[in-house]
């Protein structure tokens, strides 16, 4: 194929299931669609670039007003409340046999998705390079944009 | 289609998108070019999705069926 592959680039933000979840299934299908892929991992989305994290990622209810949990909001603050709508949320998910985030991620990295950490964000949370997987590198925001510029699809999550 | 040989049947049945993609694209690598993949799923989104994939990889959609809520899909690798 000599035509210009399709880009998509992704700033992925958020690591708790449901934002965890939209990055990596777009990233790996876009990779089996044979586009170029890059997702920049920034403040807390940081955090699924960390080694043996993945598959730990949790959901809190407070604050996750369309969650169907038969309680008042105000007890999803109480402690263990993350715990239970972690475990509820991961059972509905292996009902209906969704992927884990680790394999997704395994799928990005074997077809060689760029995967970009940000510094600031390590600087922040005081994470070393050691903490993230080996196959992601570290860069900072013009990292990204270069990425991003001649991308076909441009995604913020 | 009767002159069409299946060389591997993918079963994807039960998984949730993007399963079937993301396993269909490893499948396909273990073909011949030229040759055709089977995929059988019970994803509906699933229709969708096979029809994106193979018009952004190449791959040929040659058939495609649904019979009692399992979808069946029918690739020619091309490249």
């Amino acid at each position: 194929m000599s035509e210009k592959k399709k880009k998509l680039a992704i700033i992925a933000s958020k690591a708790d299931i449901p934002g965890a979840y939209p990055p990596l299934i777009l990233a790996s299908t876009a990779a089996a669609m044979d586009y170029e892929v890059g997702i920049f991992f920034t403040f807390f989305g940081l955090n699924m670039l960390k080694k043996n994290k993945l598959n730990k990622l949790k959901i809190t209810p407070a604050g996750e007003t369309a969650m169907p949990m038969p309680i008042p909001q105000i007890v999803g603050m109480l402690p263990g409340m993350t715990d239970v709508a972690t475990a509820m949320m991961r059972s509905w998910m292996k009902g209906a046999n969704v992927a884990k985030l680790q394999e997704l991620m395994d799928v990005c990295v074997e077809a060689g998705v760029k995967l970009i950490a940000c510094q600031m964000t390590m600087d922040v949370m005081k994470i070393k390079r050691k903490h993230l997987i080996d196959e992601c590198e570290v860069g900072g925001a013009a990292a990204m944009l270069e990425f991003a510029s001649d991308a076909d699809i441009t995604l913020y999550i | 289609m009767s002159e069409i040989k299946i060389a591997k049947t993918l079963d994807a049945k039960n998984l949730s998108c993007p399963l079937p993609i993301l396993k269909t694209k490893k499948a396909i690598a273990e073909i011949e070019i030229g040759e055709f993949i089977e995929v059988l799923s019970t994803d509906p989104g699933s229709v969708a999705d096979f029809k994106a994939w193979t018009n952004s990889t190449g791959h040929e959609l040659a058939d495609q069926s649904a019979e009692n809520g399992i979808f069946r899909y029918i690739i020619k690798r091309t490249k």
